[in-house]
């Protein structure tokens, strides 16, 4: 949590797979937990596409294959889907991904990775297929996000795009800042409101 | 531009960032159980209070067992996190409607029920389906539990302003489709992400007359097409369901109310982001077939033939749900039925449910759990009657909460197992692992629940 974020370089995680929702990423039942242990949330992401009903691992599971490791997740069109829970967040942070490259998010889930210092990168259709060749054809194929420049860079193909994210929560990420500090700041802003929306 | 949305948005801006988000002012935060306690963990740990405890209502409704709710709660993990909120919301000061108190139900029951939820207020709740308060005019939507956490600490939160959007729906509803029908026909048009980025505005005829159960089940839905909440225009419906309600304002506050509700609409100049209309005559009672709210068809139709090597996610969807490419599913046998949730919990989706089964008996082959959406429901289904006719058709009505629609609690449908159900959410192990799930209106769930089969409601209505 809150790892200043700058220039990151790994190998990544492929999931093909489209409107991947948020109770696949973190099932309901792992919701009871009252504190927000990172660890016990990892361990369960994708739970019931990473291990058979029996508890054992399913072989045919990505995050199961020996093949691929690295902290950048690149997902199908419309990551994130669904139920507004950050523990889906906390999961794919606890697990270790500190990027999700996709063509599409969810909204309410995209805020909730950014809220958890992992950088949602949405990137072309284009640029997302060919990602997804580069992995398959070579599952070592590394990828930089670069936050200050505001790119993404397949290095299999040299292949680079710029993503949109806003200054303020650019500066937030660079510097392990968060929200609330910002708005418990502005207090005397919100009284003011208050006074003239009486 | 000068859309309702923008007119209560921008009421509402305490400060636009510098090349960043908007600073919204929140006039209701809505807690419960399962997104709350890691935002008061927080608190405590920045040392912070509520900023105004006055604006913030919580209550367990997720884990809540449906049967036994005067009796402790029988899984510990459960019942720790029902705890804790009530423990959180006496430390910071908050009102708590615990489990068996009257007031208690599915926080988006009970809200607009209590006048909590009020034309043109800002309302967020960690829950994505808090866009059911739209509804009565209002601009709400679901958030994380850290965005939850800001709202407490400061009464604000920090978002980009969403793209606005326009559905018109013209005509009239025929017989037996119902305001879920209209958000399944409108899901499958759009497909889960097709609103993703907006705020929905519903107008045309069918909106006008629907009721307001049925409105907050169309916006109840928004999220499922992507769309962070939907609303619609408050009128004469929105002022008489509000009405007397008990946290509504009364007498001269009351009519200074509803002269301001009145101005909350779209102006005939306003512009939207995008516009679509549909046709009422287009929808007939709707069912799903896979693994997301889009994946729907008409009762009638089957299920399409895309798919293959090209949409791997159709097949695998199919894979799933254990059916095939052009399959009809009239007919299909029908394990489980569910009647609640935050989408068709309210008084009106028992009256469909009773008006299906009435004169006739539940199929022995089936399990049939109806859950109130909060214990108001269940007294009105008690003052009308409606209890005496579910039971000699030989149902029984359990207790409030969320129940199966994300079977937090015991409620789960076991794995293989076919439901009709009328909650929200057809995903993969969402009532259960390995449970699978058709999404419909009650009149669709009460037909199969008498027949035991997926059967057209126009036949029994």
């Amino acid at each position: 949590m809150k790892q200043k974020f700058d220039i990151i370089t790994s190998t990544c995680v492929p999931l093909p797979l489209e409107n991947v929702d948020t109770d696949q990423i973190i099932p309901a039942r792992f919701l009871k937990a009252t504190t927000r242990e990172e660890s016990f949330f990892g361990d369960n992401l994708f739970r019931d596409w990473r291990y058979r009903p029996d508890g054992t691992p399913n072989k045919d599971f990505v995050l199961n294959d020996p093949a691929y490791s690295g902290c950048i997740l690149v997902a199908g069109k419309n990551f994130g889907s669904g139920s507004s829970r950050e523990h889906a967040a906390w999961a794919i942070a606890g697990y270790g991904f500190r990027v999700v490259i996709s063509s599409f998010f969810a909204d309410i889930h995209k805020n909730n990775e950014l809220n958890n210092f992992v950088l949602p990168v949405q990137v072309s259709e284009d640029f997302l297929a060919e990602l997804f060749a580069s992995i398959k054809a070579d599952a070592k194929t590394q990828v930089t996000v670069d936050l200050p420049a505001q790119t993404v860079t397949n290095l299999a193909t040299g292949r680079s795009e710029q993503f949109e994210i806003n200054g303020y929560k650019k500066h937030c990420l660079m510097n392990g800042l968060d929200d609330i500090d910002f708005l418990v700041q502005n207090q005397i802003k919100t009284e003011l409101w208050e006074q003239q929306n009486k | 531009m000068n859309t309702l949305f923008d007119k209560i948005w921008d009421r509402h801006v305490v400060q636009q960032v510098e090349d960043g988000p908007t600073q919204l002012y929140i006039d209701r935060l809505y807690c419960h159980e399962v997104t709350s306690p890691q935002a008061f963990d927080g608190m405590r740990v920045r040392g912070l209070k509520c900023f105004r405890p006055e604006k913030i209502f919580c209550m367990p409704d997720h884990n809540t067992p449906t049967h036994d709710q005067d009796k402790p709660i029988a899984d510990p993990v459960s019942k720790a996190q029902v705890d804790a909120l009530a423990r959180n919301a006496a430390e910071f000061g908050l009102t708590h409607y615990g489990m068996m108190s009257k007031d208690n139900g599915i926080i988006h029951v009970v809200g607009p029920e209590k006048g909590l939820s009020l034309p043109g207020m800002t309302i967020v709740c960690g829950d994505s389906h808090t866009s059911t308060h739209g509804a009565m005019g209002a601009v709400a939507f679901g958030i994380g539990t850290s965005e939850v956490e800001m709202v407490m600490a400061s009464q604000c939160i920090l978002q980009q302003k969403p793209k606005s959007m326009r559905i018109n729906i013209n005509g009239q509803l025929g017989k037996g489709v119902t305001a879920k029908d209209v958000a399944l026909y409108l899901m499958a048009q759009l497909t889960t992400s097709g609103a993703t980025g907006y705020f929905v505005e519903y107008a045309g005829d069918v909106i006008t007359a629907l009721s307001m159960e049925g409105r907050l089940t169309l916006c109840n839905l928004s999220i499922e097409m992507g769309a962070r909440g939907g609303f619609i225009a408050p009128d004469e419906t929105t002022f008489a369901y509000l009405k007397g309600r008990e946290y509504v304002p009364k007498g001269e506050a009351w009519d200074k109310a509803v002269a301001y509700w009145k101005t909350l609409k779209s102006g005939d100049d306003a512009v939207f982001d995008r516009e679509l209309t549909f046709d009422a005559a287009d929808i007939e009672p709707r069912i799903t077939y896979g693994t997301n709210p889009g994946m729907g068809i008409g009762i009638t139709e089957r299920i399409p033939e895309q798919g293959g090597t090209s949409n791997p996610g159709f097949q695998r969807a199919l894979d799933y749900m254990g059916f095939k490419p052009g399959q009809k599913l009239l007919g299909t046998k029908v394990d489980y039925v569910f009647l609640g949730a935050c989408t068709n919990g309210r008084i009106e989706d028992f009256r469909a449910f009773a008006s299906i089964v009435e004169g006739r008996r539940k199929a022995d082959s089936v399990v049939a759990w109806l859950v109130p959406g909060s214990w108001a429901v269940d007294l009105q289904i008690r003052e009308e009657g409606l209890d005496k006719i579910l039971q000699a058709a030989g149902f029984e009505i359990r207790q409030p909460g969320c129940s199966a629609c994300l079977a937090m609690n015991d409620d789960k449908i076991p794995a293989g197992k076919l439901a009709v159900s009328t909650s929200n959410r057809n995903f993969e192990g969402r009532q259960g692992p390995g449970a699978r799930t058709i999404l419909a209106s009650p009149l669709t769930a009460a037909a199969a629940a008498v027949t035991g089969v997926i059967t057209d409601p126009r036949e029994l209505v």
